[in-house]
């Protein structure tokens, strides 16, 4: 992609990265599926798979290295952001958002990895398909406990509330609860990973272009880079924080779904 | 699909439209690894964490129950101690009345025995005095009937005479004592 606008700018000026540089082309093949973010996303599955069997082998009540790294992560998902938030029913729930959590975090990771320094999350379809499972889980999830009548009337007339706000509040409730939290949901994950590989970017390939400027401009090239630098250890603080985020908001509207009231 | 990839080069694409490929493998690969976890590595965390758990717990509940009986045990030496100094002292005063009441009883005993004696001495002094006074009233009597019969057998007349039947009477005296 790159090289394909360095050719048509050539002796021209800086072209800035866009939205096009995360439309790559198949790595091998001529197929949609064998893009980078697809292998990136299997590769991430096959990574957090070996990786947590290999910790969970055992399960010895003295942990090994791999096993306690393996249990800090699963411990971290399944008490902070399973039990405290959901509840007595929490244990339900922690499969999906202990595979919710770690994909996502391997997967924006890859982002600042060397060699793969893509995000998948940066790909739209991905924070949608986990925002559409998330939205199934949790509807299901209250439509299970109260009932389907219940649930949706819980929804659109929420309890304790004078009558005429409804005429505010169900249009409200109602687009939050099928609208809102959804898209909110995948857009805040695609949004930060897509704005985050921009910025180191059109960092890393400035100072690039810098270099091969006049000799003053080749001065300023190292900033470019160091900032580049400092942008990816703060892009890891996102990519941690995102995976967080998306996954304690699934646990807070399961939460939502499984208690009586809104 | 593939042909959205090359035309990505020529025109800006809406980074906001999914792709069916993506699409496709995001539901895939995330259902695969949520199978895999589900099925093999939460049940396995699950049980180190119970077996852990299980081994704390067991760990603690030992200790409270040594330390339960230990203190039990304390509590029963302790109560014994003190049982068995509460005997003493009981033992102790129970000895103490009864010696008090043995020299009590001894003394009063010593006592009846010492009025006892004296008394029956006073008797039997009584009786020899008695019996000493009735036999000298009686050998007075005879001695003096004697003494009488002899001075009147005898001629009273010279003082001579008179002081050898004395004298002889006491003589006789003295020989049949």
């Amino acid at each position: 992609m790159r090289s394909v606008h360095r050719l048509s700018t050539e002796g021209g000026g800086f072209v800035p990265p866009s939205s096009n540089d995360f439309n790559l082309p198949p790595v091998f093949g001529n197929s949609a599926y064998t893009t980078k973010p697809i292998l990136l996303v299997f590769l991430s599955v096959l990574l957090v798979s070996v990786f947590f069997l290999l910790a969970s082998r055992k399960a010895a009540i003295v942990p090994s290295k791999l096993q306690f790294a393996g249990e800090s992560i699963y411990a971290f998902v399944r008490n902070d952001l399973g039990r405290d938030v959901i509840g007595h029913e929490f244990m339900r729930f922690v499969p999906y958002l202990f595979t919710l959590f770690t994909f996502i975090l391997t997967n924006n990771i890859f982002g600042i990895v060397p060699l793969l320094q893509f995000p998948a999350m940066s790909r739209v379809s991905f924070p949608y398909v986990l925002a559409i499972f998330t939205f199934f889980v949790f509807h299901y999830v209250g439509i299970r406990k109260q009932g389907l009548r219940k649930y949706l009337k819980d929804i659109m007339f929420m309890p304790g509330v004078p009558k005429p706000v409804y005429i505010l509040l169900t249009p409200i409730e109602i687009a939050t609860f099928f609208l809102v939290r959804p898209l909110t949901l995948s857009l805040r994950l695609f949004a930060n990973m897509f704005a985050g590989h921009l910025l180191l970017l059109v960092f890393i390939l400035g100072g690039d272009h810098l270099l091969k400027g006049v000799i003053g401009l080749k001065l300023i090239s190292p900033f470019a880079f160091a900032f580049g630098i400092g942008l990816t250890f703060f892009e890891f603080m996102v990519q941690c924080l995102q995976a967080y985020i998306f996954t304690l908001l699934t646990a807070l509207y399961i939460a939502g779904a499984l208690a009586d009231e809104h | 699909m593939i042909h959205s990839v090359h035309l990505a080069a020529e025109e800006s694409v809406n980074p906001l439209i999914p792709h069916t490929a993506e699409l496709v493998v995001g539901v895939i690969a995330f259902t695969l690894l949520f199978l895999v976890l589900r099925s093999r590595v939460v049940p396995m965390f699950e049980k180190a964490f119970t077996a852990r758990t299980e081994a704390i717990q067991g760990g603690m509940e030992r200790a409270e129950k040594a330390q339960l009986e230990a203190q039990r045990a304390l509590n029963q030496y302790n109560e014994q101690l003190s049982k068995a100094r509460e005997e003493a002292q009981s033992l102790r005063e129970e000895a103490r009345v009864q010696g008090v009441a043995i020299i009590e009883e001894l003394r009063t005993k010593a006592q009846e025995e010492a009025i006892r004696i004296t008394a029956s001495a006073h008797a039997s002094i009584e009786a020899q005095r008695q019996q000493a006074i009735t036999s000298l009233r009686n050998e007075v009597g005879a001695l003096a009937v004697e003494l009488a019969s002899k001075i009147v057998g005898e001629a009273l007349d010279d003082q001579a005479r008179q002081s050898r039947i004395v004298d002889r009477f006491l003589d006789d005296l003295e020989a049949t004592k």
